[in-house]
């Protein structure tokens, strides 16, 4: 088990030695930011409205926060890759795959161990988000249970998409491959659930399924249920299964 | 300590390792000679539990190396031809993530890294990143990633390729000082390399190993027959030509070749080589000195370790091209 710690404390070490995690942080900062300031903005002049037209009910929870984390998850999508593309692609490009492999450490250390570390990562940028949070629950009362479940939410999501980033990372050496296919991959896990708009048949339903997206819906609405835990779930052990085996294969082929 | 037995593996195109065998005693230290591409670095993959084997035993103190794999690592320190090293750490922050990795306790850690940097002097740049080191720098750092552990076994692939000469030097110094506490195989191309630093060689060429001995046996065996440098004195009256010295020799018994080295100032110098496990030093002496004619110089050629490389190596040529 401390291996697993071992690996994960140097990996987030690499990151923030280097300008990535900077990078990514601002990045997000700056997105979130703008989305942040788009949505209250666009709550401030409904509640204009509101009150010109006589009081419809308002949400903070619904109509702020419900957007801002649905924004969130889209966002991870495009940066999810920048986290994962040379975790495994720099060790093979360097050569320090060799030392990782022959430690007295098991694959799946060193796997977990990587993931865990990107997943904290990811926190870490997401984390740049409690700033604007915490002005919403100063200026008003928005309910926190919900915003907890959609927190939950992002961080199977990020999971999911994390292991699959990290299992494409192992299969080259070259970080803008890693990177552009992990890329590629989110977006297709993405658009899949636009088929389900107009098409009905049972494979527009498989694919509509194994959208990342759809399954976050109820997360976003404060609404945690199994069923989409058990695809991000699922998703994650896919993912690392699938990158411990392509170490496995590393071995045999390298 | 180390056993090899039969060991095969097998690229999907081609063999890199082709059935070889052998062992290493505890506490030597073995050069594993060989050109590029002969099959040394993937014999170390095996070794250090890097790859596995398509066929055959590799053991290292007894634990079999894919089989008891966990064991074996405990057990090796590794140098990769490129040293693995984390551009962005600082050296000891390196050393201690290396040395947690092969397990070492966080309480005994820092006495430890201090040990290996103080050896190894590196401890002026224990602060400084490894992105910013020179390249025997980087070396020494690999060397001490490699030695952190203790481990019974150091294997190191090419230690000193791409140093300077003066870096060589103390990289060779560093291994040899490490030799007692360690069985140490290294791999090499350069021949000067084994003879300063390895007390046995295993030699390899296209997979196979094709000699395994003591550096001074390995010469003995190779110098079967001699070859000797004959100057006779061409000067003066009564004195010799070319023709008739070379005649002379040719018809001394157990000469196999006599080729002319040429001529100077009419010095003539000549080779002679001997049929196998034949001395013919003493003859030739006699025949010329009988002719009644000026011997200046007689001397074996010693073979080194250049030609043996070389003769072993290209008698295994025709066998798979």
């Amino acid at each position: 088990m401390s291996s697993i710690w071992v690996i994960c404390r140097k990996e987030l070490k690499t990151y923030f030695a280097s300008p990535i995690a900077y990078l990514l942080m601002t990045m997000f900062a700056v997105i979130f930011g703008f989305f942040f300031w788009n949505v209250v903005g666009y709550f401030v002049f409904m509640g204009l409205q509101s009150q010109m037209r006589g009081g419809f009910p308002m949400s903070l929870n619904e109509q702020v926060i419900r957007p801002l984390l649905q924004n969130v998850s889209v966002i991870g999508l495009f940066l999810i890759p920048m986290i994962t593309m040379r975790l495994f692609a720099e060790e093979k490009r360097s050569g320090t795959i060799e030392l990782l492999m022959t430690s007295p450490v098991k694959d799946t250390h060193i796997l977990i161990g990587k993931w865990l570390a990107a997943l904290l990562m990811y926190v870490a940028m997401i984390g740049v988000s409690l700033i604007n949070l915490a002005i919403l629950f100063v200026y008003g009362q928005p309910d926190l249970k919900p915003v907890l479940v959609g927190v939950l939410g992002l961080l199977l999501q990020a999971g999911g998409l994390l292991a699959v980033g990290t299992f494409i990372s192992t299969t080259t050496r070259n970080q803008i491959i890693a990177g552009g296919a992990t890329f590629g991959v989110c977006l297709l896990l993405w658009v899949f659930e636009w088929v389900s708009g107009y098409e009905t048949a049972a494979w527009a339903k498989v694919l509509g399924y194994m959208s990342v997206v759809t399954h976050f819906e109820s997360f976003a609405k404060g609404v945690l249920d199994t069923k989409d835990v058990i695809f991000y779930l699922s998703l994650i052990f896919f993912g690392l299964f699938l990158t411990s085996r392509s170490l496995e294969s590393l071995r045999w082929r390298a | 300590m180390i056993k090899v037995e039969g060991l095969t593996k097998r690229y999907a195109r081609n063999v890199a390792v082709n059935n070889i065998s052998f062992e290493v005693e505890k506490g030597q230290i073995v050069g594993f000679l060989g050109p590029n591409g002969a099959g040394k670095t993937t014999t170390m993959r095996i070794l250090t539990c890097f790859l596995p084997a398509t066929s055959g035993k590799a053991s290292v103190a007894g634990f079999d190396c894919l089989e008891q794999a966990d064991e074996v690592k405990k057990r090796i320190g590794y140098l990769p031809e490129t040293p693995p090293l984390y551009p962005e750490m600082e050296v000891a922050e390196y050393l201690e993530f290396v040395g947690r990795l092969k397990g070492i306790d966080k309480a005994s850690l820092p006495s430890r890294v201090d040990e290996v940097l103080e050896k190894l002097s590196l401890v002026p740049e224990r602060k400084k990143l490894i992105s910013k080191l020179s390249k025997g720098y980087r070396q020494r750092v690999g060397i001490a990633q490699a030695i952190i552990h203790n481990p019974e076994v150091l294997i190191l692939d090419e230690p000193t390729s791409g140093l300077d000469p003066k870096q060589i030097i103390e990289v060779r110094d560093l291994i040899r000082a490490l030799a007692g506490d360690h069985t140490i195989i290294l791999s090499t191309h350069i021949l000067q390399e084994v003879e300063a630093m390895c007390e046995r060689v295993i030699i390899i060429s296209q997979g196979r190993v094709v000699a395994t001995d003591s550096m001074a046996s390995l010469a003995n065996q190779m110098r079967g027959s001699e070859s000797v440098t004959v100057q006779v004195d061409g000067r003066g009256s009564g004195a010799p030509d070319e023709n008739q010295v070379r005649q002379k020799l040719e018809s001394v018994a157990g000469v196999a070749r006599v080729s002319t080295q040429g001529s100077k100032n009419g010095l003539l110098t000549f080779q002679v080589d001997s049929l196998k496990d034949r001395s013919v030093r003493a003859d030739v002496a006699r025949a010329v000195v009988g002719a009644g004619w000026n011997l200046l110089e007689l001397h074996t050629a010693s073979l080194g370790l250049e030609e043996i490389f070389l003769q072993l190596t290209a008698s295994n040529d025709g066998g798979k091209q």
